[in-house]
This record gives structure tokens, sequence and C-alpha cells, in this order.
């Protein structure tokens, strides 16, 4: 509790601490159309410093957000004005949301199964190249790897639509077409998340089977000949308990949403959202969208304190 | 020394890691027999394909290309260093005071270093960037970075720091009279330097990775060549879609096999100072 305040703390001050001034920035774009009268124009600074709920000192902001935050009101969206944050962040987030648990889950459940063989295989042929092709693409940063992804698949051989979440004009329904179209739009964004992803997965499990392979149960196990299925299946469960937990906190995590990969791909997610709120200043979105993020992971982390003890029994609380 | 000529010999990945670092500093060097100043524009044609004279080509804006990715890895490397020098400062300052001293300090410290890594990074990271557009060099950027990046590792170097002080020659160094300063740097500093070794390289792939980031999202001086600004440039005017493949490829490779050679490196490095493969390796104690 007292992590997700001083992180929302954090969050809270950071952007009024930087010199951008979103009220600034509104009434610089509608003086850039009209030409307006000067005292009109203070006034218009007043109500809308007023209305954003930036009036005041710091302090007294701050303890007007947490009223209305602890009444579930995140205030309204300073760029989109009359819409609410929350409004906007509903339109955007199930996007994200399907994208990132998809193939946040696809990427773990592949990163476990290769990284569990790799490692128990580890002197066969196969694994030793699976191994030298992860570590070769681990290290790349995730900009580029979707950069690659597009110059690929997009440009050179134009078998994926270069943007956009589905084809337009197609309105969110259970029809074939759409969801032909959902697939198509979200598959290059989601094998780049992927990819991104999976590196790491598979390198830790690796590194946690061959510390398994040689201790005393496994090694009974394949005196015993019991059948492979089932060594591995041991393996598997004793090396699930820091897997879990990745898996968690990077699914508490996607409510930041996939900035990069929504800007490469064109993607309507909520990062997209975030991205331009940072842009032009919206603090009262920028907030918004943090706490989710914030809570997603503090929440993320006390399910898992919970379930320890169903995943191992060897952990119990007192 | 002798460690390092053992790592030549018997690591295959740490030869091929050392020969790509050695390459791309080599490369940074030459950045300062350039022909031509790095914010030059426009004194060469554009879009010319590799040839003799411009073993890279020229870029829409008239440069050569070989030249400017010199000082592009010379300026990343750069900014990767300051940023992870900066971060891991902080954050072995950090772990360390929370590790030895604990009680009240190290509960302040801990819940600070668990609310940063609450945080949802990138969006910070944007938000601050956008901010300090206007004065970002690479100073600023390098502590950009290390503000965000101090509060796992120093998490990570406390709890080294309090399995060290269980073990027994921490109680052992005590009781023959070893001041508490002399524990610390004597003791207990050697352990951590290979850790720390590691714990570098990686903080130093990560700061790469974001300056990338943010240039290509044309948040950092984009006037300083540094491989993400490369490809925003490179972005900027369609080198994909105009065919320059010789203006966005090169920063590419150029970034992916540095990356690749230092974690090479960071691999190796690792794999040699953990004491099982240590005593593989010597012979005394095998798995199989």
């Amino acid at each position: 509790m007292i992590v997700i305040f001083v992180g929302v703390t954090i969050v809270f001050i950071v952007p009024r601490l930087t010199p951008m001034d979103p009220v600034q920035s509104i009434i610089s774009r509608v003086t850039a159309l009209v030409d307006t009268d000067p005292r009109a124009v203070e006034k218009l600074v007043e109500t809308l410093t007023d209305l954003y709920g930036l009036r005041g000192s710091l302090l007294e902001q701050y303890l007007r957000f947490w009223k209305h935050l602890l009444s579930g009101d995140l205030g309204p969206s300073l760029t989109m004005f009359p819409a609410s944050v929350v409004d906007i962040i509903k339109i955007s987030l199930p996007w994200t949301i399907g994208l990132m648990t998809i193939s946040t889950i696809i990427a773990w459940l592949l990163g476990i199964i290769l990284g569990t063989l790799a490692g128990y295989f580890s002197n066969k042929r196969w694994s030793q190249i699976l191994g030298t092709v992860v570590m070769c693409i681990y290290p790349i940063p995730y900009y580029i790897i979707a950069l690659i992804l597009v110059l690929l698949f997009a440009y050179l051989l134009p078998i994926f639509p270069l943007m956009g979440g589905a084809s337009i004009g197609l309105k969110p329904s259970f029809s074939w077409s759409f969801i032909t179209s959902l697939l198509k739009h979200g598959f290059l964004p989601a094998i780049s998340l992927v990819i991104g992803t999976i590196g790491w997965i598979f390198m830790s499990q690796r590194a946690l089977i061959s510390r398994l392979v040689a201790s005393d149960f496994i090694v009974f196990a394949e005196t015993a000949s019991l059948p492979r299925k089932k060594i591995l299946s041991y393996l598997i469960r004793n090396s699930m308990l820091p897997q879990i937990t990745d898996l968690a906190l990077s699914l508490g995590g996607i409510f930041s949403g996939a900035i990069i990969t929504e800007q490469v791909f064109s993607y309507p997610g909520i990062g997209v959202v975030l991205y331009s709120a940072i842009l032009q200043g919206d603090f009262n979105l920028m907030m918004g969208i943090s706490i989710f993020s914030i809570i997603g992971i503090a929440t993320a982390a006390l399910v898992l304190d919970l379930i320890y003890p169903l995943l191992d029994p060897r952990i119990r609380y007192k | 020394m002798s460690a390092f000529k053992e790592l030549l010999k018997t690591d295959r990945r740490f030869l091929i890691g050392f020969f790509i670092i050695v390459t791309v500093i080599i490369l940074a060097f030459m950045s300062f027999f350039s022909p031509y100043k790095p914010d030059e524009r426009h004194v060469l044609p554009k879009d010319q394909s590799p040839s003799l004279q411009h073993p890279l080509g020229t870029s829409s804006l008239g440069q050569d290309i070989f030249w400017l990715l010199t000082f592009a890895i010379k300026n990343s490397l750069i900014i990767g260093l300051l940023a992870v020098f900066f971060s891991r400062i902080g954050a072995i300052a950090i772990g360390l005071l929370s590790g030895y001293i604990g009680g009240n300090t190290d509960k302040v410290l801990t819940t600070l270093a668990d609310s940063f890594i609450v945080l949802p990074r990138l969006p910070i990271l944007i938000l601050l960037s956008f901010a300090f557009r206007s004065n970002l060099n690479f100073l600023t950027m390098a502590f950009l970075l290390a503000f965000l990046d101090w509060a796992w590792p120093s998490k990570r170097y406390r709890s080294q720091i309090l399995s060290l002080k269980e073990m027994e020659f921490t109680t052992t160094a005590i009781f023959s009279g070893r001041r508490t300063l002399g524990v610390i740097l004597k003791e207990h500093i050697p352990f951590l330097i290979p850790y720390i070794m590691a714990d570098f390289i990686s903080g130093f792939l990560w700061a790469i990775g974001m300056e990338i980031t943010l240039s290509v999202l044309g948040l950092s001086n984009l006037d300083t060549p540094t491989i993400g600004t490369m490809i925003y440039w490179a972005n900027y005017y369609q080198a994909m879609l105009k065919g320059t493949w010789w203006w966005i490829g090169p920063p590419v490779i150029a970034l992916i096999i540095t990356v690749i050679g230092f974690y090479l490196l960071s691999v190796s490095i690792g794999n040699f100072l953990d004491p099982r493969t240590r005593i593989q390796r010597i012979g005394g104690w095998r798995t199989e």
C-alpha cells in the first residue's frame, strides 16, 4: 500500500515540476487561430486552470487530487477536454489488453517449453544452436526488433498491413471479417512482442533447469528410468515459482501499454494515448494511465504473495 | 591479467565479444579522423549508393554515412557509459547503505526503491525528456536514464550485502579486530566486483536501448549523431520507401553487433566467475 502511495505521489509531482503548462498550450492553440482580446485570454486562463484542477499550490492540488481519486474520479482529459479520463482509457484499454495478454502468454509458454527442453538436453546440437540464436536476439533493443519486422513484412514483403488495429470502417463485432482483420493487424505487433520478451524467459528457464538437472531427485528419477515425460514435468513444476512471478509482474505491467509497439505499428491502444498525452502536457490523462499501471503491478505482486503457497506447498504463512 | 588470457583461450564467446568490442571502439575512435564534421549537412551529393569514395553511401541530408556512423557509435557509447556510471554509483551507494546500516534507514530506502520499481519507466522517461528537450545533452540524458534505473540494481546489491554479512568470514574478520570500513573494503567489495561488472554491462545495454527509443521518438537532441538519431533521420526521410537501405541499415547493424558483443562479454565473465563452473574447470567436482 505504501508503495502504491509513494508511486502515485511521484507520478503526481514529476509532471508538475516540468516546465510544461497545459493551460498555456491550449491558449496558444486557440489564439493562434483567432485574434482575441487579452482580457478574454486572461479570463480563459483562469477558467481553464479551475476546470483542470490546477489552481492553488501544489499541496492543495495534491489533496484535491486524492479526494477525487478515492471517489473514482480521475478528472477530465485536458486536451480532449469534455471527455473524462476514464472514458478515454475505457476505449483504448481493450486493444492493449488483448494484444499484450495474448502475446505475453504465448511468449511465456513458448519460452518455458523451449527453455526446459534446451536445459534438459543441453548437450544436443539443436539445443546449443537454439541457445546461440536466443543469445544473439536477447540483447537487441525492442525497437530494433519491431523495426526489422516492419521492414521485412510490411515493406519488402507486404504480407501484413502496416498500421491500425483492424481495417478502417469495420465495427467491432464477432463477425468473421472483423476477427480475421483483427488477427491480421495484430499479428506483427504480437510477434514483435513475443520475440522481444521470449529471450529472457528462455534463458532464465534454461538456467533454472540446468541447475535442477544436477539435483538429487532428478538423478534418482533418471536412475529409476522414469519416462522422459514424467521427468520433464517434475522439472517444470520445480522451476515454476520464479517464472510465475515474472508472468504476473509483466501482466500487471501491461496497463502502461506497449508505447513503442503501438507507436511503430500504429496500434490504437493505450500506449499511443499515453504518448500523445505526454507530448501535449495532459496531466490528468497521464496520471490516470500511470495509476492504472502502478495499481496493476502492485496488485500482481499482492496476488503472487497470496498464491505462492498454492504453487509451492513448502511455503506456508504463519 | 591471467584471467583475461585464460578467458581468451578457453571461451569462444569471450573471444568473439572481445573482438567485436575492439572493432566497435576502433570505429568510434576513427571519428577523430573524420574529414567531415558531425553536424555538417548538404556537403555531398544526396542519396548516393555505396562506392569507393563513400564506403557506405551518402544520406538524403548529404552526409557521408560511414563517417557519420563513427560519430554515432562514439556518442552512443558515451551516453551509455555515463548513464550506467551514474545509475550504478547511486545503486551501489543506496544498496550498501540499506544493507549495512539496516533498521529504519533500510526501511525507508527499500520503500523508495520499491516505489521506483512500480513506476512505469518508459512513460516517465518520455515525459522528462520531452520537458527538458531543449537542454538535453549527454550529461542530462545520462542523468535521466540513471534516475530511472537505480532501483532494481540497488535491491540486488542490498541482498548481496545481506548474504555477505551472514557469512562466517565476516564474523571472523570482526572478531580479529577489523574496523567496519575495513571489513567492507577488504572483505566484501572483492566479492561484489564480478557482480558489479556483469551488472554494469546489463545497465549499459539498457541505457543504449533507451537512448535509441527516445531518439527514434524524436525526443533527444536530434542534432547530435547517435545511433538512435541516425535511425530517426533515416525514418524521417523515409529511407525504407526510397530504397536507400545503406542509410537505415548501417546504424541498425552496428547497434545489433555492439549489443551482442557486450552481451557475450557479460555472459562469459559471469560464467567465468560463477563458483560452480570454476570448480568444474579446475576439475574437482563434476555434476555428471
